[in-house]
């Protein structure tokens, strides 16, 4: 069974015809991988189907907007797997 | 359809909240200055105005979704096939089908089919924002009593 971050990646390079082998843990999906709102619609769809969740991102922009959180804490591949892994086990619970 | 205000539905003729599903009527004039230009001497519904009906549907269906909680904005258009053409007088029926509620956003599939037969299809993904304005509201609140959009139905939906 792939791992949550072999899973983001692979919807990250299908979906914004990013090269797989630039996808890092550490990549920022904005800042260094480039992706706008637009796409990054595409990539909740594909995550929100492939785990059986709903990515909170109203929730996330408000509190990026609100200065609460930054962009890192979601927008980081390792961090966003990390709150995927959160909500795949809320939802288990 | 008043085509060239961008009102392109007539009635709202189902709405299904358990399985949010919507079927609208939209009835192509037999007249207007856009068939002058498209196309002279071969007057044709214009297929952005076609895939636009198909994105108001959709969004009529989120705002009874959601109770007019958010306004739906288009977002992106998928997979939009143009099968056949319209001509001035037809009588279209728009339907729509929700097949993810994201975070702020959505997507359903939605079709139109005049005299039962298949006129396009595409994927039709909505962003939903905060209103940005109380005219904007209440301009879309008299539109759905104009469309007849069950809100009845919605609201206990």
């Amino acid at each position: 069974m792939p791992s949550t971050f072999e899973t983001v990646a692979n919807i990250i390079a299908e979906t914004c015809d990013i090269p797989r082998e630039t996808i890092k843990p550490e990549s920022h999906s904005i800042n260094d991988l480039g992706i706008d709102s637009l796409d990054f619609l595409d990539i909740a769809f594909a995550i929100d189907k492939a785990f059986g969740i709903k990515l909170p991102l109203e929730h996330w922009t408000q509190e990026v907007n609100d200065g609460k959180a930054t962009t890192e804490q979601y927008f980081v591949l390792k961090n966003l797997c990390a709150r995927i892994d959160d909500l795949v086990a809320a939802k288990g619970a | 359809m008043r085509i060239e205000y961008f009102q392109l539905i007539d009635r709202i003729i189902d709405l299904d909240l358990s399985n949010l599903t919507i079927r609208a009527e939209a009835a192509v004039p037999a007249a207007s200055t856009i068939f002058e230009g498209h196309f002279p001497g071969h007057p044709l519904m214009p297929g952005v105005l076609l895939i636009e009906s198909m994105a108001q549907t959709t969004g009529w269906l989120i705002i009874a979704r959601t109770k007019f909680e958010k306004m739906p904005f288009l977002a992106a258009v998928k997979e939009a096939k143009l099968r056949t053409f319209v001509t001035p007088g037809q009588l279209l029926t728009v339907s729509s089908k929700l097949v993810h509620e994201g975070s702020g956003f959505m997507i359903a599939e939605a079709a139109i089919t005049a005299g039962g037969k298949p006129v396009c299809d595409a994927s039709i993904t909505l962003r939903l924002m905060p209103f940005p304005s109380t005219e904007l509201r209440s301009s879309m609140e008299a539109m759905a009593q104009r469309i007849a959009l069950p809100m009845e139905a919605a609201a206990n939906g």
